[in-house]
């Protein structure tokens, strides 16, 4: 059955971090999916879990991508678009690898445990033992197979790491519910975000919020 | 199958226009006769040939209360069909036209101009708007000179052509006249409302005086509101018309001669501001028009020139002076906020409906920022919309264009609502 939209999107064909990302939503809920690319985790929240679900892309590409296939997606970015929509419309509102790419993070992220009951965050850690060390021994930015940019054609303009993101979540006075730090192949691992092992360790870091 | 209409309302033959009264009506049809049409739906292929045809029309014979606070004692609905209505009444789709379109939306010529319809790019078997699985209705305005009631017909207290004492008419006007069109043919929810321009704006319209009856709105390169550039080109266009002697304030279908070279420059600008800069150069540049050299003079030396004539003079022969005049009044007077207490939201809360809007990228005549506020509407009442911004140099016409992204997204967006309406596939 594919009450929302096409493309038979089982989990284990969805990007690692989308995997685990889908796994924190329940059924049936409503989700807006912030940057959702060419709306594959909506494409499957649809099909497989009979989820509601909105997106906004930045990319014409992405978004034309998306309304191809069905689904309700406007082109938007968090930075602008986020404050039209009224508090708790939805259940859950994903970000995923987009958070270090907006201007305002920290409104971005206001924002969404605002319109959201949830917020779910994944983002990339800087402080990951690869950046530290390409920077302590090379110098220069550090590049990795994950994030392959150089300095100055990345769309990454902020970046944090785990232990910023935490510090973040404290001052905006916003419950992290659940974390998951993701090691360089994508594997899950739990430790306490809040030490500095997991800081160390972690290439992303997945977080489900609340107000 | 094609299915009976309900006989919801009465339908009565068409009136005749017993007399020539000018040019522009020469080019009507003599006959306007809604039997034969109004109570069978039927593909137009079957017809008889189009040009020899009279429009089809539905009259209303209940009155039509106006914005105005006047009101029209009955009144004729021309339209067009295309495809077949399923048994279940469920995939009917109301095509709204821009500001000097009409309801020969499809293929098939048109009965003045003997061109294909101005959307039929999209419509036909297999097509984007496809008629092997939709029913389309396209309609036109009331208030339009294409067999609807408007300025141009005869005022039944007078006898004589309504002119400027015919009533002001409002895109809320046309909406409301078309629904009873729809009911017309029993239809009790619209699969899907589109239209482009000045069509967008009936469909927002739709959407929020009717959200019950329509399952997905599709607004393209359009507005909630009309901006003070909107209106003040529609104003250069008007007093084009009025400075022009054979206007003879809006009193001259008995004269023989219409206001020709007002309407023509009045569309002369408009059409400008329905392309681009890019547009425009690349079609024209500075190229001179069957010449070497610039005359010195005031002939038509460039191409660009020569092309805005053409476009002028083509124009006055399918439209009525004083219907441009109440048309781009309508426009003008859109305004979807201040219907609903100044917010835009307001007139969309709690809609059921699917939304697709769709903007083009060089559109400066219904800028994206102007879609964008009815997405930011409907997103504030966490309506189901979907928008894309069409990148393409073509300017405001891009919507009648076929642009490989703008059908693509289209086709897409029908086909998710579809099988949400559980239509199947052709």
């Amino acid at each position: 059955m594919s009450p929302d939209g096409g493309g038979n999107f089982a989990l284990k064909q969805l990007r690692g971090d989308l995997q685990l990302v889908g796994a924190m939503i329940d059924g049936g809920s409503r989700v807006l999916d912030i940057g959702c690319g060419e709306g594959e985790l909506l494409a499957y929240l649809a099909q497989w879990k009979g989820v509601d679900g909105r997106g906004m892309e930045l990319s014409q590409s992405g978004v034309n991508a998306c309304v191809r296939r069905g689904l309700s997606v406007i082109q938007g970015d968090a930075d602008h678009d986020l404050r039209d929509y009224p508090s708790d419309s939805f259940d859950y509102v994903v970000l995923s690898q987009t958070l270090q790419a907006t201007y305002r993070p920290r409104v971005v992220l206001e924002d969404m445990v605002r319109i959201g009951r949830h917020a779910i965050v994944s983002f990339p850690n800087f402080a990951h033992w690869r950046m530290r060390l390409g920077l302590l021994t090379g110098g220069r930015m550090p590049i990795t197979p994950f994030l392959g940019a150089n300095w100055y054609d990345t769309p990454n303009i902020h970046f944090c790491t785990v232990l910023d993101f935490v510090a973040l979540c404290d001052e905006m006075g916003a419950t992290i519910e659940r974390s998951l730090t993701l090691d360089s192949e994508g594997r899950p691992f739990r430790l306490n975000p809040r030490a500095g092992l997991a800081n160390l360790l972690a290439e992303q870091a997945l977080f489900l919020l609340r107000r | 199958m094609a299915v009976q209409a309900r006989p919801l309302l009465i339908v009565r033959p068409g009136r005749e226009s017993k007399e020539n009264i000018d040019r522009l009506k020469a080019c009507r049809p003599k006959v306007r006769s809604s039997e034969r049409n109004a109570l069978s739906i039927s593909s137009p292929q079957t017809e008889v040939a189009p040009s020899a045809r009279p429009h089809r029309t539905l009259v209303v014979t209940e009155p039509l209360a106006l914005d105005s606070g006047a009101s029209l004692g009955s009144y004729t609905i021309a339209y067009e069909t295309y495809g077949r209505l399923n048994a279940e009444r469920s995939n009917a789709i109301l095509i709204c036209h821009a500001l000097t379109g009409d309801q020969y939306a499809g293929p098939g010529k048109h009965p003045v101009t003997g061109k294909n319809g101005w959307w039929v790019t999209l419509i036909g078997p297999g097509k984007v708007l496809d008629t092997d699985r939709y029913f389309l209705i396209a309609t036109n305005v009331v208030g339009g000179c294409m067999g609807s009631t408007g300025p141009m017909d005869l005022d039944p207290a007078t006898g004589k052509p309504w002119g400027l004492s015919f009533p002001v008419i409002t895109i809320a006007d046309m909406v409301r006249a078309q629904v009873k069109l729809v009911d017309h043919f029993g239809i009790d929810q619209l699969f899907c409302v589109i239209g482009g321009s000045m069509g967008g704006m009936q469909v927002l319209q739709w959407a929020a005086s009717y959200p019950e009856r329509v399952f997905a709105a599709v607004p393209i390169a359009s507005a909630a509101r009309h901006s003070a550039q909107n209106i003040a080109f529609h104003e250069v266009g008007r007093q084009a018309i009025m400075a022009d002697p054979d206007w003879n304030h809006g009193d001259y279908y008995a004269s023989g001669k219409g206001p020709e070279r007002g309407l023509s420059v009045a569309r002369m600008a408009a059409h400008i501001t329905y392309l681009s800069e890019p547009a425009l150069h690349r079609k024209f540049g500075r190229n001179l028009q069957d010449r070497r050299e610039v005359t010195y003079g005031f002939e038509a030396d460039f191409q660009v020139e020569s092309y805005l004539r053409h476009q002028g003079n083509s124009f006055v022969d399918r439209f009525d002076a004083n219907s441009y005049l109440y048309i781009t009044r309508a426009c003008d007077y859109f305004d979807l906020a201040a219907e609903h207490g100044g917010q835009l939201a307001n007139a969309f809360r709690g809609t059921p409906a699917r939304f697709c809007v769709i903007s083009f990228t060089s559109d400066w005549l219904y800028p994206t920022p102007e879609s964008r506020a009815v997405v930011h509407a409907l997103n504030a009442v966490t309506a189901n919309v979907s928008f894309v911004e069409v990148a393409t140099d073509k300017g405001h016409d891009a919507f009648l264009l076929e642009e490989p992204e703008f059908f693509a997204t289209l086709r897409g967006f029908l086909d998710g609502c579809a099988r949400h309406r559980g239509l199947a596939a052709s």
